[in-house]
């Protein structure tokens, strides 16, 4: 049973007192004294030539203290990209520039043109409707393929063409691979989008720029996942700002789920703003702003063929991906089609064979970039949709297919250039089948047959890759930083602690969970620990919140913050205890020497660190603080069996989920409450994917879905109860705790054993349907049933 | 620009206001409430719940002019006399209903609402009745257990999932 407040014990999370009481502080809570207001003018066409944009008027508008074009920016950096890729030839990326306001050109519906700064945001906006941007339209290059044919437009004119990278991996398996396939005993192929998604956290980005002239700082509030990343990236290269005249704080953010990785125009622009007004200036997205200006998700588009032998072992498989980055190069949009999905193809089984091609296109859309999962939920469903057809094609179990193909020995170094260091993916099996009835299905769809309903049961087994590092490797694959994380562990005279986290928590919990470990290695109680982040002005630099990093590489930053600390802190004790520090033991918050009943207290120890009238200063200095910086030695490889239950309604097509459970191995776990949360969010997400969300874009560029009237964010009634378990526990081998990371799980799992739930109830009703992309909207689900076109959408 | 004045938490307030401001903003800018959130700007989330003579409303579709008269509770005014968390505050808290806390005063606010209407609501009642406001985090299926908890149903079963 764990302790209360340790390791281990659902603790309720302290955080959550001031969101239910309204004393939360997010960045739209803050109001600074003087604050101007920034209104963004945007693009309403998806491409089209600047002539001019005359702003006289608007100046000249009540309130309004400028109005800011791109002539403004003249010798500003543009917003950075932070991963270069290199392709299948050694050539690296075409890498366009990202002004922070368009430059002649504007490129995606949203794109910002002018920005308004007045006294009153009402002010602010009756002014942009004075601003006449004089704008001739080019056509727009939507279509991935199109894009790239010759003479197509081109959405950068300085570029060679609309392709950003052609990426091979492994370049060496390729002709390998082409062979295993030609000489294949069967092949099965699959064609199928990732349908481009936006995260949509509830709280819309908010940016507050402040600079004082008296020490020459400035300060932005942001609602941002990783505030040090930020600091660097706006500071060193779009506004030449040294990091130490510049404090980046990201109080309470509502959401993240990817969006608010990114550094993003707003931010560059408010804090640029503050300074050349002498004024703090806000900006707060609205909603329809954030539809078209928040980093959207997803967009590939592939062919994937898997090759089995005559016993259906997988011998091969290639998969061909166009994936849209949108206009621009968001901050880590290029790793995300390249080494977050390239390295998780092998999945959970041990195909000796694998190529990956990747093409990333340029459009005339909102940039895309990581959205919860990032690059893993696109391997895994088409993976997990191609091993479920081959399975209908060969006339086997696809559990069968699957159990027969699973890796089973550890580590186990895949041919996409990762290894797994433990896992046991039978066993998630097994605990998913029982979780799901398995045994009573045929009952329930009788039943459901009665009812006139064809009912479905779908699976999919995951593998993620969590705490992307070592920094070295990162470094080599294109990363433009290192993916360590830090910590400070604060001990304060009279024993309570303060942690500094590079981590950041914007929903996740992390005051709560992190306080936890704390207090389960001191043994002091955990509400003496509380938890810093968000603000680059309080902790060392820190890497932030994002794939499912931060207890496997923020948990482990503190836990060797916290080891020096107790290092420390037991000499202390042999000191006072005239005892050797050998023999010095922690428990309970009380140092012992061991084989005997001295014993003195942690507080006694602070206290002496910080009052050292009785201290061996002549070997160690007063004091109690340490740092630490974890960079990770490997991956962490969570993984589990997601099983989904459906019922379809053969006369309108739509598609009910009856049941829905996850088994995760997140190796050890902190707080099973908020891990089982945190799958349950992924799931929502997943499900949402796979049934109703989807980000249109017309044929001109036109986002169509840009409210929540037409997208279709999944409500309370959509989803069902879930059943989660995560007691199948293989622990990480190589981080101090044995923990995974949960955030993404969820989002992974979850889409491929929705959409393979869907095709057996179909293909158990008789309809041959070999694929639905998603989302599976009934429109789409009743066209496959009746074989009709889909009309455009 | 128009007085109003209003009784927001059991206390009288007023403040001069335009005719286009909304209810939410003279909350949050004028009172300084930030408790309420703004998720949207079509009335389709649900984080400005407030409650307005009794009755739950978006607060995001309302003018403060029409507030005027109007007796207003928004989430600061939802906790026990003492300070602590109320029972649905605390069921919230109880069964981890909330992540990163953003949908969650509207959440509390429309929940609030749906025990005076339905003091026994089932899952189906609880779904049905939170439509009208998203939550990004956490799949609701903590929220659906944290308010029937609230309304005095036993979870264990469910608890159990
Ligand atoms: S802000 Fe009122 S419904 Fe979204
Ligand atoms: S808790 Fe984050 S939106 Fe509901």
């Amino acid at each position: 049973m764990p302790k209360d407040g340790g390791i281990g014990a659902s603790t309720k999370r302290r955080e959550d007192v001031r969101f239910l009481s309204g004393t939360g502080q997010y960045t739209d809570d803050i109001n600074l004294h003087g604050q101007a207001h920034a209104y963004f003018l945007r693009s309403d066409v998806a491409h089209g030539t600047i002539n001019g944009i005359d702003t006289e008027a608007a100046e000249a508008m009540p309130g309004v203290l400028k109005v800011f074009t791109a002539k403004d920016f003249e010798g500003v950096g543009g917003v950075p990209c932070g991963w270069q890729v290199t392709d299948r030839f050694g050539e690296v990326m075409q890498e366009p520039k990202h002004p922070v306001l368009a430059e002649g050109r504007v490129r995606h519906v949203g794109d910002p043109i002018a920005v308004v700064v007045a006294e009153t945001l009402a002010q602010a906006r009756d002014a942009a409707e004075a601003i006449v941007p004089d704008i001739s339209d080019l056509p727009a290059v939507v279509d991935l393929k199109a894009a790239l044919e010759d003479g197509a437009q081109k959405v950068h004119e300085e570029l060679k063409s609309n392709l950003c990278y052609d990426w091979g991996f492994v370049e060496d398996n390729r002709d390998a691979v082409d062979e295993a396939i030609r000489n294949a005993h069967h092949v099965t192929t699959l064609e199928l989008r990732n349908n481009r998604l936006i995260a949509n956290p509830m709280e819309p980005r908010v940016a507050v720029g402040d600079y004082n002239r008296a020490n020459d700082e400035h300060t932005l509030y942001t609602t941002s996942q990783n505030p040090h990343v930020i600091r660097l990236l706006m500071g060193a290269f779009v506004l030449g700002i040294p990091e130490h005249k510049l404090r980046v704080v990201a109080p309470d953010v509502g959401g993240g789920f990817g969006a608010k990785i990114y550094h993003y125009a707003e931010e560059a622009f408010c804090t640029f703003a503050a300074k050349a007004l002498g004024r703090p200036v806000k900006w707060t997205s609205s909603r329809s702003e954030a539809f078209m200006s928040d980093a959207h998700g997803r967009d590939h588009v592939t062919k994937i063929e898997l090759a089995l032998d005559k016993d259906n072992n997988f011998t091969a498989l290639r998969t061909e991906t166009y994936a849209n980055m949108g206009a621009y190069l968001s901050t880590f949009a290029p790793s995300i089609p390249t080494w977050l999905h390239g390295t998780l193809m092998a999945g959970n089984y041990k195909t000796p064979l694998i190529y990956v091609n990747v093409k990333a296109v340029f459009t005339n859309t909102v940039p895309v970039d990581a959205y919860r999962g990032a690059g893993r939920p696109e391997a895994t469903y088409q993976l997990e949709r191609v091993v479920d057809q081959a399975a209908r094609e060969l006339g086997v179990s696809p559990i069968e297919l699957r159990r027969q193909n699973f890796i089973t020995e550890f580590p186990y170094a895949t041919p996409v250039a990762v290894e797994y260091d433990t896992g046991d993916y039978h066993a998630t099996m097994d605990k998913l089948l029982e979780m799901t009835d398995h045994a009573g299905f045929e009952a329930r769809a009788a039943e459901s047959k009665k009812n006139g309903k064809l009912r479905g049961f779908g699976l999919a087994h995951y593998i993620e890759a969590c705490g992307i590092a070592p920094s070295n490797l990162v470094g080599q694959l294109g990363a433009r930083a290192g993916l360590y994380e830090s910590a400070t562990v604060r001990v304060n005279a009279t024993g309570s602690i303060s942690v500094m986290t590079g981590s950041h928590s914007h929903g996740q919990g992390h005051e709560t969970t992190f306080a936890q470990v704390i207090s389960e290695m001191i043994g002091i109680d955990a509400n003496q620990v509380d938890i810093i982040h968000g603000d680059t002005g309080r902790g060392p630099m820190g890497m932030g919140t994002y794939g499912s990093r931060s207890i496997a590489v923020g948990g482990s930053a503190m836990v060797r913050a916290a080891e020096k600390v107790i290092n420390k802190a037991k000499k202390i004790a042999a000191h006072l205890m005239e005892a050797s520090e050998g023999d010095i033991e922690l428990k309970d918050g009380k140092f012992s020497v061991a084989g005997t009943d001295k014993e003195v207290a942690w507080g006694d120890v602070t206290l002496a660190a910080y009052v050292p009238h009785n201290y061996p200063l002549e070997d160690i200095e007063p004091g109690l603080e340490e740092t630490a910086f974890y960079d990770p030695a490997n991956f962490t490889y969570p993984s589990g069996a997601y099983g989904c239950e459906v019922e379809v309604d053969p006369e309108t097509g739509k598609v009910e989920i009856v049941g829905f459970a996850a088994a995760d191995d997140f190796g050890n776990v902190i707080n099973p409450m908020i891990v089982e949360g945190q799958v349950h969010g992924g799931l929502a997400q997943g499900i949402g994917q796979a049934l109703m969300e989807n980000c249109a874009y017309d044929a001109d560029g036109q986002l169509i879905s840009a409210s929540y009237m037409d997208y279709a964010m999944p409500r309370s009634s959509d989803l069902p109860m879930f059943k989660v378990d995560h007691s199948c526990v293989t622990p990480c081998t190589h981080n101090p705790l044995g923990v995974k990371g949960c955030g993404e799980a969820g989002a992974i799992g979850s889409p491929p054993a929705v959409v393979n739930a869907v095709l057996d109830a179909l293909n158990r009703g008789g309809h041959k349907v070999a694929h639905i992309d998603m989302p599976t909207s009934p429109a789409r689900v009743w066209a496959a049933m009746n074989k009709t076109p889909m009309a455009a959408e | 620009m128009n007085r109003i004045e209003l009784k927001v938490n059991g206390k009288t307030v007023s403040g001069e206001v335009e005719g286009r401001t909304l209810l939410v903003d003279f909350l949050r800018q004028t009172l300084r409430l930030t408790g309420t959130h703004v998720g949207c700007d079509t009335s389709q989330c649900g984080a400005c719940t407030i409650h307005m003579n009794g009755m739950p409303v978006k607060s995001c579709s309302v003018l403060a002019a029409e507030a005027d008269g109007a007796e207003v509770t928004t989430i600061e005014g939802m906790a026990n006399a003492d300070g602590s968390l109320n029972t649905m505050q605390q069921a919230f808290q109880d069964f981890h209903g909330l992540q990163c806390g953003f949908c969650t005063p509207g959440m509390v606010m429309a929940a609030t609402a749906l025990l005076r209407e339905n003091p026994k609501p089932s899952e189906g009642e609880i779904r049905h009745y939170l439509e009208g406001n998203i939550c990004r985090c956490t799949g609701y299926h903590n929220i659906v257990k944290a308010i029937q908890a609230a309304s005095g149903q036993d979870v264990t079963p469910v608890a159990a999932e």
